[in-house]
């Protein structure tokens, strides 16, 4: 059936049209007008799913802040596994990004002075964080493609679906990629590919995150070569709604919501986040404003001695927000009164909303540079599909969004200077047979006389993960985990598909982002397994491993693909050249302020 | 668990000469929407059924279908309130491509016909423009249009005229034409003026009552005729080429 491939070809490709590809097709487009920018998602990018984020994007904008802090904060949450070079940049550009948003629409919520209101956000130290009430994704999103209207050179192909980058000798000369509504196959040569397709949070079982976030740029750079980075390292959203994981804001308790146990005690006094501070009066970096991977497992503590609640879809804890009063709630987190509403028929002005943890973030991702550049030439990175470093082991909430548009205009220029320039161009003899070695997987799916089913799959792989891979492991659970990955990688050579038809089929596509899918969560499962120490989001229950251990593991891994076995991992220096390592501390053991220094 | 009966309606462009109805039983509980109910179809009955959906809490706008002959979103609509069973259809007044899956282009060249960005003079080097609570509030609402098409669905204008740009595009445009920042409106104002703008309109105002999001179109329609009156008033006066919004973006 796959006679005919169609060709085209364009400059600057960017693969994934949520915040961080639209945010670099605007940057390409902008950094050289003539190029041929061309924009594939395989959802219409305002179905993307930086359109579920809710509470904000830091910056610092307030007098009595500093970027020093913004740093220091980024890095402490970082559990100094971020790399420092990076961060400092990061915080240094943070602030014009949101400007441009600004200046291309954005509606941030304001100050009654007509200035830019900022709110508290988990572990930043001053209050930075922008917003536009409770759909600061969705406002960012939306102003970003539809900003991105506005630019003749940029074309989109809506519902394309990446198969596979066209890789020879190092280098990137395009993508194979199928049209969802046709089912027909295309070949796309470009000057540089940007992959911006997201995290993978969908390989566990409860999660914040959409059906299309299953790893698949991961994956696809991966597969040829190029290290997934700091793996191991998955957050889980502190507070997500039991049975489905809907995200309900950090901004709830940045607002001053509290987290209570079945005996009504706000419990995270007792995990080094205290003193109590009393209720509506939240302060920065304390109590409900530590950072998440610190409140998620504070959780599991209190799940483990009995004091969660039983719901009838699961443990939770109480989330109370009631103390703000209905016209703040209305105005400031007006999503989560209808999300709660909806989804567990609780109305928070009047009732706590019951809560549990849920993955939502993967903090590593395709080893970027500083230039968003991958380790094959023409091939960049961006946004939560990336790791060029920012999040280390644990991501502070409201760094996200601000990322995906400082490195996306990094990304944009970058992978717009090279195309740019003159480059190697490949034969069509070496693009076809790149082309047909691209079709491979969906030749055997659609010709297999096997009996598996893709949904069977994928259920035991999030089970699996979540049981194995959550927020606390240990080497037995990892390894469970992991041969359950190898069987369930068997049993996809055995997938066979109900749908044979072409037109949007959807089964194909999801026996292809299963197969990202597996690729990745071993990669997450291995890297933790070899991780023998406790940092940010990656804790070991193990006797001796519970700690932080810096002589052995302030190290980022190196996940590398093997063919038909584990990944290997290798270990790569981290950048702690602005800040040395020290203890994190939050609540009332904070540190004094570091002495500013001249980088920031 | 309770089971309840879904009647889909069957649509592959590939073997099917016309859309067909097909039966279905599932299990659901209290908080079983009919985006998991399709799931479950998909996964244990049929898996060739075909339905977009993706962020399952009512904000990326994928999953609009019609239920019971009504636009709604699927994952923000539940089992429990259908007690009767229900039939599920793809969104009416588009071209339906799959299963409950529609031709949504239409739709897109409707939002980028209107200019739906800011058109602004020099902005405040490296700082934000001043917005106060009061002016963001003038547009705000008109912002959380999550382009799901549903309105279009409700829209009998749309359903005989593909042409009339439809409510969610004119409540878009109308949303930068009352955003403080903006001076463009003198350039949306020929989309919105036209035979397919706001005139088209008949103002049946059921986009409003179906809209997930409480943005309602119709209002921002129904002030868009006054503007375009306005315009049409001020044009007639006015010489041509002098940029003829000022007096509302300020």
């Amino acid at each position: 059936m796959h006679d005919a491939v169609k060709t085209l070809s364009t400059d600057v490709l960017v693969v994934g049209g949520g915040g961080a590809g639209l945010r670099s097709a605007i940057a390409a487009t902008e950094a050289n007008p003539k190029l041929k920018v061309t924009l594939l998602s395989k959802v219409y990018p305002m179905r993307s799913h930086t359109v579920a984020a809710e509470g904000g994007a830091a910056a610092v904008t307030m007098a009595h802040d500093s970027l020093q802090a913004h740093f220091d904060d980024t890095v402490a949450g970082s559990d100094w596994l971020a790399e420092q070079g990076v961060v400092d940049y990061f915080v240094k550009h943070a602030f014009d990004e949101l400007v441009q948003l600004e200046h291309w629409g954005c509606p941030w919520s304001r100050q009654q002075s007509g200035e830019v209101q900022v709110r508290r956000f988990g572990g930043m130290k001053t209050e930075r964080t922008w917003f536009a009430a409770d759909k600061t994704g969705f406002h960012i999103l939306h102003t970003l493609f539809q900003t991105s209207l506005k630019y003749p050179q940029i074309s989109r192909l809506d519902e394309y679906f990446v198969l596979d980058l066209l890789v020879h000798d190092r280098h990137c000369y395009g993508v194979v990629a199928i049209e969802i509504a046709s089912g027909e196959l295309v070949q796309i040569k470009a000057a540089s590919v940007i992959l911006a397709t997201g995290g993978a949070g969908r390989v566990y079982q409860f999660n914040t995150n959409g059906g299309i976030v299953t790893g698949d740029g991961m994956a696809l750079a991966y597969r040829h070569g190029v290290a997934l980075r700091d793996m191991e390292f998955v957050q889980y959203h502190p507070t997500g709604l039991p049975g489905s994981g809907i995200l309900i804001t950090e901004a709830c308790r940045g607002e001053g919501g509290i987290l209570l146990n079945k005996d009504g005690y706000r419990y995270l006094q007792d995990y080094g986040l205290g003193p109590e501070t009393p209720p509506g009066q939240p302060q920065n970096k304390t109590m409900e404003l530590g950072p998440r991977d610190k409140l998620s497992q504070a959780f599991w503590h209190e799940q483990q001695q009995g004091r969660t609640i039983q719901h009838p879809q699961g443990e939770v804890v109480h989330l109370d927000l009631r103390h703000l009063g209905q016209r703040f709630l209305l105005e400031r987190l007006p999503f989560i009164c209808e999300l709660a509403k909806a989804y567990v028929n609780v109305d928070p002005v009047k009732s706590p909303i019951p809560i549990r943890p849920a993955v939502h973030y993967t903090m590593g991702g395709i080893l970027t540079d500083t230039n968003c550049a991958t380790s094959i030439a023409g091939l960049y990175a961006v946004g939560e599909c990336a790791s060029v470093g920012l999040h280390g082991a644990n991501r502070l909430g409201s760094n996200s969004l601000t990322e995906l548009l400082v490195f996306g205009k990094v990304a944009g220029r970058e992978a717009a200077r090279v195309a740019s320039e003159s480059h190697p161009a490949a034969t069509e003899a070496l693009l076809s047979s790149l082309t047909e070695q691209a079709l491979t997987p969906l030749k055997r799916l659609h010709n297999s006389n096997g009996t598996e089913r893709w949904h069977e799959l994928r259920q035991q792989l999030a089970e699996s993960m979540e049981q194995g891979c959550g927020i606390y492991r240990s080497e037995a659970g990892l390894q469970q985990t992991l041969s359950t990955l190898n069987q369930l990688k068997q049993s996809y050579q055995q997938l066979r598909l109900g749908d044979t038809g072409k037109a949007f089929n959807t089964e194909l596509l999801h026996a292809l982002e299963l197969g990202f899918g597996l690729d990745v969560a071993e990669a997450m499962c291995q890297a933790a397994l070899e991780r023998k120490e406790s940092r940010g989001a990656h804790q070991r229950q193990e006797p001796g491993l519970t700690k932080r251990n810096d002589e052995d593991f302030l190290r980022h891994s190196l996940a590398f693909y093997q063919t038909g076995s584990a990944a290997r991992i290798e270990w790569q220096a981290v950048d702690t050249s602005l800040s040395p390592p020290a203890e994190r501390r939050y609540g009332g053991q904070q540190q004094p302020d570091n002495p500013p220094k001249e980088s920031c | 668990m309770p089971t309840l009966e879904m009647r889909l309606q069957r649509y592959r462009p590939e073997q099917d000469s016309a859309p067909h109805w097909q039966d279905f039983r599932v299990e659901y509980d209290d908080s079983t929407s009919v985006l998991d109910a399709l799931e479950q179809i998909k996964a244990e009955q049929d898996s060739s059924l075909s339905y977009r959906w993706s962020c399952r809490m009512a904000i990326c706008g994928s999953c609009g279908i019609m239920v019971n002959g009504v636009p709604k979103l699927g994952c923000k609509t539940f089992l429990r309130d259908y007690p009767k069973g229900l039939q599920l259809a793809p969104l009416g007044n588009f071209p339906v491509e799959k299963d409950l899956i529609v031709d949504m282009s239409r739709f897109l060249e409707h939002l980028t016909a209107i200019k739906p960005y800011l058109i602004a003079e020099a902005a405040p080097q490296g700082q934000p423009h001043r917005q106060t609570p009061a002016q963001l509030a003038r547009y705000k609402q008109f912002s959380n249009c999550i382009n799901c098409g549903l309105c279009y669905a409700a829209c009998p204008q749309f359903g005989l005229k593909p042409d009339f740009l439809g409510p969610a595009a004119i409540a878009l445009a109308h949303r930068y034409n009352l955003d403080s920042r903006d001076s463009g409106k003198a350039e949306r104002m020929a989309q919105l003026n036209s035979d397919n703008g706001v005139w088209g309109c008949t103002f049946v105002g059921y986009c409003s009552t179906v809209c997930p999001k409480g943005v309602d179109p119709a209002a921002a329609v129904n002030q868009g005729k006054i503007a375009s009156t306005l315009d049409g008033v001020i044009q007639w006066f006015k010489p041509a080429k002098e940029p003829r919004n000022k007096e509302q973006s300020k």
